[in-house]
């Protein structure tokens, strides 16, 4: 097999390889990223680590991204890298609210507290995970903090108790309400500009 | 219990999370059989701040400040990547002088963080001096960044589009003269850890890595080299102008702390001999872009130009907008690869900013580094792995 020189080849080159699970993939400011069946990604990472082609060696990072309002809701986002060929990858699957996926902790150990920090912060849950506890967040901790929905100010704050003399949990008072700033002018603003320009041109 | 029935006395122990050598607030579940252990389960995320959280509700600008306080021991390294991929996204190149700005000081900051990781794993096993000479030169460099920016720590000194000011009248020479003299506090550190046998008695052969672990467990940087994989970003993967310098890359052989800590130590030299390259080559002229959508006017043209006052106020109140896209943007900061994965949905704040730190990796690796090791070499451990909690926990 030859090997790859541009980002193109090698995104045509990995649509040859996994055809049936790709769903997509694309080049965007020099970064391949493809996107792929949920229920494949262990058999797809497994396959990207052993070929002799690409060798991807390292698996960087995970981590969830949500889309609130997009069905499927979440995205969950492997990073890859191969020393060997100096590639970087980036592997998407695409998860509804709820929804498992397969974990990869068998294939990369240290997929298994990336993968417990995207389950602590976003609750999608791994299947097969070794161990899939909350990571990052306090014992004992509710919500999963990171999704669009959940505010910024969370709903407990603590403090030191001097009568009960422990650490208590209350629902969080705010002294000033949160605020938020729209900063989406209707006369200017990055969007009307690039919709002028655009219709500008059609013309 | 029966007197000559062997019984396996094992026990489970709490190390942390308040010790002062955890480097900071680690929790380790430590199943021990007697002296040895057997299984380490880390507790992390006692210093989670939400700091991912937090910069998706803040401008572009607003959100460099909590760069520096991930990994706060070499806080110029992390404001870098976010800076490079706001720029990515921005499609902007900055000046000349300003790569070699920011070179300088990442070269400054990795001696910053290599002196702090050194001699606190000097003192864990013992050595106490090198702590007591290393921090006095830690002093001088934070000097250069007060400096610089105005802040000891906590620089929020790299923008998008640029560095923040120029370098004031004086600091080149001095960083100069601090190059030129440093290679002697350097050489008197090696004098007292790299052969003495009580340092080498408990680092040698202690939680050694092979190379196909250390790929597996997603090390990077000073742990990953010291397995013998030469790999670092700045010779691979250069950006800013590093692949207009000449610098070598250390490897280790045996995967030991020992390795780590000499590999960091020939990391320093290498880092002098950088910076004393950049400040020869560095040219005159701009510092940030001339784009005062990104960047913000001079002052003095803000007291004439109407035109500057508006750009001024739009930058510090609504920021800018960057286009949609996505990018996953790495630097080799002093500890490894750190990373930042960050999504733009067209408007002034980040959609998604997920931080990639490499301790985080370091850390996960801790159980199987540290099976079948006494409980005296966990120390020596946690102190090669060279981790921070700032950036571990976000």
């Amino acid at each position: 097999m030859a090997i790859p020189r541009t980002l193109d080849d090698l995104g045509r080159l990995i649509e040859e390889e996994i055809e049936t699970d790709l769903v997509s993939w694309s080049v965007e400011k020099g970064e391949l990223s493809i996107i792929v069946e949920r229920a494949a990604i262990a058999r797809v990472l497994t396959y990207l680590r052993d070929s002799e082609t690409f060798q991807f060696s390292q698996l960087m990072d995970v981590c969830g991204v949500d889309y609130l309002g997009r069905s499927p809701r979440f995205d969950v986002v492997y990073h890859l890298l191969s020393l060997v060929r100096n590639w970087r990858l980036r592997i998407k699957v695409q998860v509804e609210e709820g929804m498992p996926v397969p974990s990869v902790t068998s294939v990369y150990n240290c997929a298994n507290w990336w993968e417990r920090e995207v389950f602590d912060l976003y609750g999608i849950p791994f299947e097969d995970h070794p161990d899939l506890r909350r990571i990052l967040t306090d014992y004992g901790f509710e919500g999963h903090p990171l999704r669009k929905d959940f505010p910024l100010t969370g709903y407990v704050e603590v403090r030191y108790d001097e009568e009960q003399k422990r650490v208590v949990y209350e629902p969080v008072k705010l002294p000033q309400a949160f605020r938020t700033f729209d900063f989406e002018s209707p006369w200017e603003g990055m969007e009307t500009a690039v919709k002028a320009s655009a219709a500008k041109e059609e013309n | 219990m029966k007197k000559d029935a062997p019984q396996k006395q094992s026990f489970t122990m709490n190390f942390g999370p308040q010790h002062p050598a955890a480097h900071g607030v680690l929790r380790l579940i430590l199943e021990m059989d007697g002296e040895v252990v057997e299984r380490a389960d880390p507790h992390i995320g006692l210093l989670h701040r939400g700091t991912e959280k937090l910069i998706e509700y803040k401008t572009y600008l607003q959100a460099i400040p909590y760069f520096d306080r991930l990994d706060y021991v070499s806080p110029m390294a992390q404001e870098h990547v976010f800076a490079l991929a706001v720029e990515k996204l921005l499609n902007l190149e900055i000046p000349t002088r300003a790569k070699y700005i920011r070179v300088l000081f990442c070269e400054i900051t990795r001696i910053l963080n290599h002196l702090l990781n050194i001699t606190t794993m000097a003192i864990d096993v013992g050595a106490m001096t090198p702590l007591l000479w290393g921090f006095e030169e830690r002093e001088v460099l934070m000097g250069f960044y007060e400096r610089v920016s105005g802040a000891r720590l906590h620089a929020n000194y790299f923008r998008p589009g640029g560095v923040h000011k120029d370098l004031p009248p004086g600091l080149a020479e001095d960083i100069m003269a601090f190059a030129n003299r440093f290679p002697k506090v350097i050489d008197d550190l090696e004098g007292l850890l790299t052969d003495n046998r009580i340092f080498k008695q408990r680092t040698v052969n202690i939680g050694a890595v092979t190379a196909e672990q250390a790929l597996d467990w997603g090390f990077t940087g000073p742990m990953l080299r010291a397995s013998n994989v030469a790999w670092d970003l700045r010779r691979n993967q250069p950006y800013e102008i590093y692949d207009q310098l000449e610098f070598f890359i250390p490897v280790g052989q045996n995967g030991d702390c020992y390795d780590r800590y000499l590999v960091r130590m020939e990391e320093m030299r290498q880092s002098v001999r950088i910076i004393k390259q950049c400040l020869e080559k560095m040219p005159k002229g701009p510092v940030k872009v001339d784009d005062y959508k990104v960047t913000p006017p001079p002052r003095a043209k803000m007291k004439t130009s109407m035109e500057a006052l508006i750009h001024h106020f739009k930058l510090y109140t609504e920021g800018y907008h960057v286009p949609k896209g996505e990018t996953y943007t790495v630097v080799e900061a002093p500890k490894g690869e750190f990373g930042v994965y960050l999504v733009s949905d067209g408007s002034n704040r980040p959609y998604r900013c997920k931080i990639r730190p490499p301790s985080f990796a370091f850390m996960q690796a801790f159980d199987f580094m540290t099976k079948g090791h006494m409980l005296a070499d966990v120390p020596s451990i946690i102190g090669s792995l060279d981790i921070v909690f700032g950036e571990i926990d976000r």
